[in-house]
């Protein structure tokens, strides 16, 4: 393959994986704190139709992302009261919140129906970001440097800082969380609100980095990767980062192959639409396989919990 | 320590009640500066309630606690802590899946770098002469490994008051008598020790004042030196404490369980690996294997359990049947029972009922199942057998296992395993956690079933246990069973010396424990 046509194939996987990074990243920290919330795809859309609507509103990138995040996060807050305070089931509340989601995008995203948005390029100066070679570097749209940026914090987070360590403990067991005196349910709803806002991040992806328009289900499923994403990365950040980017490299290769005709129409295209999702199943499979036996699933995970008094 | 000092804790008239239960009923004690103070008695006597009020787990309905004097405002542990009050939990508050350097972290209310705490956890296990290794995963850790962790976190804080809640019931007799010499360091610098326990001879020796509890209430304050064991035991139950019973005279009839050299592999990177283990059970004979936590007890009862079938046939023999290739159920039918350590997740399933846990080890012994459909009456009459004979408190064969204490759920696994009547019960840790008169049904029904033929291996931690229940005694060390003593012959020192690894003759590459001169003791 040449070498002109590895540099544009970088740059559409690295754009097509932010937006399952950055989803994932915020849902593992809500798993990590022991809470299964299947809503992000719903809380996706939320941010997507959101920073849509900001940015035709104000023409600020920027304010529509801080809006996108804001606004998931307030409805993760809503599936935070119900399983959290009220202890609803985490599994059928998150459903409902990506039927909320998708619902609430489509009708608030009527106006903005096909409406050019501005994409948010990279900030650095054009030689660098349209240079040749040097845009695999400088090329990206800020939100790209940000889901990176947000993988070693993540990282950094749970595992270097006390905050983290208090977060894992949460999820790990609530009751001797309780019983050392931790607030469980504080921690919990910080997490799941962290959650919504990185969902919400990861919406204004699709209109600012992918299609610089507003569409119904304009996500199209990608919520779901992103949370099988975390399982098969084991919770951890950089396994994330490997398996987001696995997939974007393969739906990549799918618009290539399309677009390539010849030798890649063996395959039907259905298949090269499937592959992306069955290719990072099995490589995280794999993966997870050989390190069998540690238990890298939060042990509380979806198990609401009522503190005893 | 001087009369008419101020009490470092007082508690008075401390009410507190759940549905349906007065778990404490107008509490009154003190506990002066640098006293050791014992609370004595039964499961759900209301210790663990108070201890938790005292730690601002829970707040109390009615009552006043004081603190040196002035009213004590717990809203939460932290605020307990900062008082200066530790604990060490019975269930311990660790987290599996994290290191036991990070579980100390948790307990810590200061900013401390890892390296700073992890010099000052070396610093206190040295000090207390306990081995733990800061890094390792808890989860691969033993329950006696698990508990140090507890007691670690408790004198990292320095505290004022330290509420121990069973601390000793996994450690070996030096072990015991180390952290007796540092309790009394602490007590001896002013630091005031709440300690709960069973175990009456170790209040005898340690604590200075008693207060027992029964139904909730306080019934006698006392001074244990001045009392007997039985006595106290007495005061506890209200009412006559029943010896075991145990026919010295009775015969033994031939070997029924055997194990011949065997070797396991050990699970994992923590697993102790079982080496040449033979043994051999007689008809009527109690066989007791004594040892510190970790030394391959789990993995032990798992071999002769069934749970890990070993690869050769016969190197267990169940009344001469090789039985070694042969799963957990293809043992029962054989004859053999068993009891592991964990008692929720492992012997019985939490969330079930106690008729499903009955269902699931007693149904081919007790044909609870025909024609693949469970029994319900069959089962539920077994339950409630169970329940009767062995004097569960529980809300009935519907409650869940995981509702019960500790000690009933222990009565209950015990008497679904021994109403089975199997010719081999293999036995681990029968009374952990459990209170004196629980622990006097299990030891007697124990016995009973020997008595009527059955052979029995019981491995537990608690060698006062040992020598009261067993005929014959081994010491497990690093997966290795010494030979076996008859129990009339067998000498304290020598078996402590065993459970530490010092085997004499033996090879081993491990360094034996030194016996620990106590250290003056430091400020932590």
């Amino acid at each position: 393959m040449s070498f002109d046509l590895i540099i544009p194939i970088i740059i559409t996987l690295v754009g097509a994986s932010t937006p399952i990074l950055i989803a994932a990243l915020g849902e593992l920290v809500a798993e990590k704190s022991g809470v299964l919330n299947l809503g992000v795809e719903g809380m996706m859309l939320i941010g997507a139709v959101v920073a849509v609507a900001v940015m035709l509103t104000t023409g600020n990138h920027y304010l529509a992302i801080i809006c996108a995040a804001g606004a998931s996060a307030c409805s993760a807050l809503i599936f935070g009261f119900l399983t959290l305070s009220l202890s609803a089931n985490q599994v059928a509340t998150g459903l409902a919140l990506t039927i909320l989601g998708t619902g609430f995008s489509a009708l608030f995203g009527q106006p903005y129906t096909g409406q050019a948005v501005p994409l948010l390029r990279s900030p650095f100066a054009p030689e660098l970001a349209q240079h040749e070679v040097l845009r695999i570097f400088f090329g990206y749209s800020p939100l790209v440097y940000f889901s990176l940026i947000m993988v070693v914090a993540v990282w950094w987070f749970l595992q270097r800082t006390r905050w983290g360590l208090i977060l894992r403990a949460v999820g790990e067991s609530d009751h001797s969380a309780h019983s050392i005196g931790y607030s469980v349910l504080g921690v919990r709803y910080l997490a799941v609100a962290f959650g919504g806002a990185m969902a919400g991040i990861a919406g204004s992806c699709f209109p600012f980095i992918l299609t610089p328009q507003w569409v119904e289900r304009l996500t199209s499923g990608r919520g779901w990767i992103a949370l099988a994403l975390v399982v098969f990365a084991a919770w951890k950040p950089f396994r994330l980062l490997a398996g987001a980017y696995l997939f974007g490299l393969i739906a990549t290769m799918e618009l290539y192959a399309k677009a390539a005709g010849g030798n890649f129409r063996i395959l039907p295209s259905e298949l090269w639409a499937a592959l992306p999702y069955l290719a990072t199943i099995l490589v995280l499979v794999l993966i997870s396989m050989r390190r069998q036996g540690s238990t890298s699933a939060p042990a509380c995970l979806g198990r609401p919990f009522v503190p005893s008094n | 320590m001087q009369n008419g000092s101020v009490p470092r804790l007082e508690l008075i008239g401390i009410t507190k009640s759940f549905p349906g239960v007065l778990a404490n009923d107008n509490v009154s004690f003190a506990v002066k500066p640098g006293e050791i103070h014992a609370l004595l008695g039964e499961n759900g006597a209301g210790k663990s309630t108070l201890v938790k009020m005292i730690y601002g787990i829970m707040p109390p309905e009615k009552g006043e606690m004081r603190w040196n004097g002035e009213p004590m405002d717990v809203p939460n542990p932290k605020a307990a802590r900062k008082l200066g009050i530790g604990m060490v939990f019975q269930h311990f508050s660790l987290f599996d899946a994290l290191t036991v350097l990070e579980n100390i972290a948790l307990g810590m209310d200061g900013n401390l770098s890892n390296r700073e705490l992890e010099a000052r956890v070396r610093e206190v296990l040295k000090t207390y002469g306990l081995t733990l290794d800061p890094h390792r995963v808890v989860s691969t850790l033993s329950v006696g490994e698990r508990q140090r962790i507890e007691i670690v976190r408790a004198l990292l804080l320095n505290p004022k008051l330290l509420i121990m809640d069973e601390p000793t019931s996994v450690l070996t007799p030096q072990e015991v008598a180390q952290l007796f010499e540092t309790l009394r360091q602490l007590a001896s610098e002013g630091c005031s020790i709440l300690y709960i326990s069973h175990k009456l001879n170790e209040i005898k020796v340690l604590c200075d004042t008693a207060t027992i509890l029964r139904g909730g209430k306080v019934v006698a304050t006392c001074d244990p030196k001045q009392e007997t064991s039985r006595s106290m035991a007495e005061l506890m139950i209200g009412g006559n404490l029943k010896d075991v019973s145990k026919d010295a005279s009775r015969t033994f009839g031939p070997p029924h369980f055997v194990v011949d050299n065997l070797s396991v592999p050990g699970d994992g990177r923590f697993g102790t690996a079982l080496k040449d283990v033979s043994l051999s059970v007689r008809k009527g004979e109690i066989f007791g294997i004594a040892g510190v936590a970790g030394n391959g007890q789990n993995e032990l009862l798992s071999a002769l359990s069934g749970e890990v079938p070993v690869d050769r046939d016969d190197a267990i023999l169940i009344g001469g049947q090789a039985a070694g290739t042969k799963e957990a159920n293809a043992r029962r039918k054989l004859g053999l029972c068993a009891v592991p350590e964990e008692r929720n997740g492992h012997a019985a399933v939490p969330d079930f009922t106690l008729t499903d846990n009955a269902v699931l080890t007693a149904r081919d012994r007790r044909n609870l199942v025909t024609a693949w459909l469970i029994n319900r009456g069959a089962a539920t009459q077994y339950a409630e057998g169970v329940i009767d004979t062995f004097s569960v408190k529980a809300t009935g064969s519907a409650a869940t296992a995981g509702s019960l204490s500790g000690g009933n759920l222990q009565k209950y696994i015990m008497g679904r395993e021994i109403m089975q009547t199997p010719d081999v019960l293999v036995v681990s840790q029968p009374t952990w956690g459990v209170d004196a008169g629980a622990a006097a049904a299990i030891h007697q029904a124990l016995v009973d079933l020997a008595t009527a033929g059955s052979a029995i291996v019981v491995i537990s931690q608690d060698l006062d246990e040992l020598l009261a229940l067993c005929d014959t005694l081994a010491v497990i060390n690093e997966g290795r069973l010494s030979d076996p003593m008859p129990v009339a012959d067998a000498d304290i020192e020598q078996i402590g010396l065993l459970m530490g690894g010092v085997h004499g003759e033996s090879d081993t590459t491990h360094m034996p424990k030194p016996v620990v001169e106590p250290e003056a003791p430091h400020a932590v």
